[in-house]
């Protein structure tokens, strides 16, 4: 069942084309990789489907319905995202930043939070429980007080994840996840990514490392020059000379 | 607890000290506090010699007690300086000042510089240890009363170089106390229970007009804080919490304003309308509500500096309108003759007797306004603990985030605005009442100014930062009137010496804390205290 449909998306940013009428289907439980050198147009593409930058052309659909407008409808649709360079709110606690990603699933309004109203008190119980249960998921169980800005790197990449998901996303846009990862917290990243999957979550992600990509994906696409090369397995894109060519033949590390 | 032997230099200068401060001053009479005679510590000789106490801290081991006896050393020091100044200024040349004032300042400098060699030690206890919560509770009530006890001391005072070394005398205390953990102790006991402490300190601001024995100057004065403050709070949620910089915010107060008084039936009116006080007061945030978001609307795309400076026009929009709409305000006359409010037979502008003491019309505003100001307490921190509360600091913290979290950033941020535009407008509304006339020049840039600085001073995004930062603004000038030429000046300076020492303000929130300290950790006090420079205070 396809949850995310992209179809001739394309974005220009004067005369330069970033993204050039690229398609593709994320279904459920699907684990999309999305590779390519520098500059290929990845992060500009989760930008389109994030919302944050609006596409020339093409079109957008999840679960069936077309997507446009600001980057928070796109959340309370269902995509979330983390960034490439980490986006946390840095002075909010640990706890505080992922009660700020329940915002799209909560509803109290004014009247109710000022008056205090049972319907407001039920809803911070649940958001509460809910972020520490997805503390608890990605191991910051422990750093719920501490202030976002005072978490390891890799502590605060798996917040940003946490956060992405407390808003209960059918998908999870990942902009290179391990970077700055040593080989360990690389294999727990990919371990995360896969428990993820089997929330019922479907995981996009973008990253540099083959391995990483080629042992957690169930398909890969590579952008090359914002087009889409190839689409396939992880073998079919591995032995696919055009890959080879454009990009594997110049290794990244 | 373990005891030091003073360094003799700190001895020397302390008893210097406070032989000085019982000796006289000046050589001529008539300075105030009769500083030409000895014997007694009259005029500002006192707060010197208070100061001496913090020669105790060489003696006694506690944590922090470096940085609080440099402070009261520096403060003595201070205090004869001020008045050396004063002397020279009164009696026209140096040999207007007597032995006594020289003797203070050699045991003055002498105890700064015992003082600077001390050891750094270690820091105060965070947290006091637990004690029955009567105990606890009556520190906090402890701590209030002082407060009114400073303010209602600092009020008696008349003449200016007295008030200035009260200033320095307060500010110095208050830098030593903190450093010695005081206020971080009572912070604790304030968030331990803060109900009580709620109703502690809304006893206390309503005890303050029975300490004004009928005089009515001050409890006007303090009624034109009353209305300040509320507006400063609903600042602090557009500032403090959302982060949008509104330099035209003062339009808000100005269209509650009109409104009060449009619809009071002024004597000098366009409308002829008379609706009862409770709904003026909800109307009037209502407009000016909907004011915020016709102004929000177009502009809230815009950050930081652009929205600044657009809300600076569309302050200036409002003052320009009023001034020349004489159809509807009467133009640059504005409306005068706001009757005085009359509920129920009680008329507002009368004095009334009450526990053996006759309370003046204001303090009937004023007990309106504490009113006001306790319904803006409640919207403020209940909104700040509350998703939407979340979301405005979120979107403060990082925008791009905040949108792609799923907050809807354009209709928060419209919130913000909205509701910081209800409470000035009904504010206003009041103040139409205290003024008895509205006038377009009361809605000035400077008005704007002055309510950031307000904020700002005091401490973005806590209550009692609004309140403080609002206090002082109204106070200082009205103290420092000889001063008159000067005031602004004064004032930029205050602004320039609390940026430098304590850029999160007064009573700081603990978020905003973390952003500006960004290398000391929660609970050590700044870099600034290190090099025994005071952090700030309303010095003026």
């Amino acid at each position: 069942m396809t949850l995310l449909q992209v179809r001739g998306v394309t974005k220009r940013f004067e005369g330069l084309v970033a993204v050039d009428s690229v398609d593709l289907d994320v279904g459920e439980g699907d684990i999309l990789g999305v590779i390519g050198p520098n500059g290929a147009g990845k992060t500009t593409l989760f930008n389109c489907l994030s919302g944050l930058e609006v596409p020339t052309g093409g079109e957008i659909r999840f679960r069936g319905h077309a997507l446009s407008g600001r980057p928070d409808r796109f959340t309370r649709a269902g995509v979330a995202r983390t960034f490439q360079n980490i986006r946390l709110f840095p002075h909010m606690t640990v706890f505080e930043n992922v009660l700020v990603g329940r915002h799209c699933r909560t509803h109290v309004g004014l009247a109710s939070a000022i008056g205090r109203g049972p319907r407001f008190r039920r809803e911070e119980r649940e958001s509460e429980a809910r972020a520490e249960e997805l503390l608890d998921f990605v191991g910051l169980q422990r750093e719920g007080g501490v202030v976002a800005r005072n978490l390891s790197y890799g502590d605060q990449r798996r917040l940003e994840i946490a956060r992405a998901l407390a808003s209960e996303p059918g998908l999870l846009l990942l902009d290179e996840p391990r970077a700055g990862m040593n080989a360990q917290e690389t294999r727990a990243t990919a371990d995360l990514v896969r428990r993820i999957r089997d929330r019922g979550v479907a995981v996009a992600v973008i990253e540099h490392d083959m391995r990483f990509i080629f042992g957690l994906c169930d398909r890969v696409a590579v952008l090359v020059q914002g087009r889409k090369l190839v689409e396939g397995t992880p073998t079919e894109v591995q032995a696919d000379p055009r890959v080879i060519e454009a990009y594997l033949g110049t290794p990244t590390g | 607890m373990r005891l030091h032997r003073p360094p003799p230099v700190a001895v020397a200068g302390a008893v210097a000290l406070v032989v000085g401060c019982l000796s006289p001053w000046a050589t001529f009479a008539g300075f105030p506090g009769k500083m030409s005679l000895g014997g007694f510590p009259g005029g500002a000789r006192l707060f010197c010699l208070l100061l001496v106490a913090g020669a105790v801290l060489f003696v006694v081991d506690v944590g922090g007690r470096r940085r609080a006896a440099l402070a009261t050393a520096i403060g003595a020091t201070a205090v004869v300086v001020v008045n050396l100044v004063a002397l020279v200024d009164q009696g026209g040349d140096i040999g207007s000042v007597s032995w006594g004032a020289w003797l203070a300042l050699a045991g003055g400098g002498a105890l700064v510089a015992a003082a600077w060699r001390l050891p750094s030690g270690h820091p105060p206890p965070e947290e006091w240890r637990r004690r029955p919560a009567a105990i606890e509770v009556a520190v906090l009530a402890t701590g209030l009363l002082a407060l009114l006890g400073a303010v209602v001391w600092g009020l008696e005072i008349e003449e200016s170089s007295r008030f200035v070394s009260f200033l320095v005398f307060l500010t110095f205390s208050a830098v030593a106390l903190h450093h010695l953990g005081l206020f971080s102790g009572l912070g604790v006991l304030f968030n331990r229970y803060p109900r009580i402490a709620m109703l502690l300190g809304a006893a206390v601001a309503v005890a303050f007009p029975f300490t004004q024995q009928g005089n009515a100057y001050w409890i006007r004065v303090f009624a034109s804080i009353g209305v300040f403050a509320v507006a400063a709070i609903g600042l602090n949620v557009v500032v403090g919490l959302a982060g949008l910089l509104d330099l035209g915010y003062v339009a808000f107060f100005g269209v509650g304003a009109y409104v009060g008084a449009l619809l009071a039936n002024a004597s000098l009116t366009t409308v002829h309308v008379h609706l009862p006080f409770l709904l003026v007061v909800l109307l009037g945030g209502c407009v000016a509500a909907v004011f915020g978001l016709v102004i929000g609307l177009p502009t809230l795309r815009l950050r930081g500096d652009y929205l600044a400076i657009v809300t600076l026009g569309f302050g200036e929009i409002f003052r320009i309108t009023a001034n020349n709409w004489d159809g509807l305000t009467r133009g640059p006359n504005g409306i005068s003759g706001v009757p005085d409010l009359a509920v129920g037979g009680f008329d507002f502008g009368a004095s009334h007797s009450l526990l053996g003491v006759t309370l003046p019309g204001f303090a009937n505003y004023y007990f309106v306004e504490l009113v006001l100001i306790a319904g803006a307490i409640v919207v403020f921190t209940r909104l700040n603990d509350s998703r939407i509360g979340r979301a405005w600091v979120a979107i403060r913290e990082d925008e791009v985030a905040a949108a792609a979290s799923g907050i809807d950033t354009i209709r928060l941020k419209l919130l913000a605005f909205a509701i910081g535009a209800f409470l000035a407008g009904a504010a206003g509304t009041v103040n139409a009442h205290v003024t008895t006339q509205v006038s377009p020049d009361s809605y000035t840039f400077l008005e704007s100014i002055l309510l950031v600085a307000a904020v700002v001073l005091g401490g973005m995004g806590t209550v009692p930062g609004a309140l403080l930062g609002s206090t002082a603004l109204f106070v200082l000038p009205e103290k420092l009137r000889s001063f008159q030429d000067m005031r602004l000046l004064l004032f930029g300076a205050a602004l320039i010496l609390v940026m430098r020492f304590r850029p999160e303000g007064l009573v700081p929130s603990r978020r905003r804390r973390r952003e500006l300290r960004e290398e000391a950790p929660e609970g050590v006090p700044g870099l600034a205290g290190a090099t025994g420079a005071p952090p700030g205070g309303p010095v003026s």
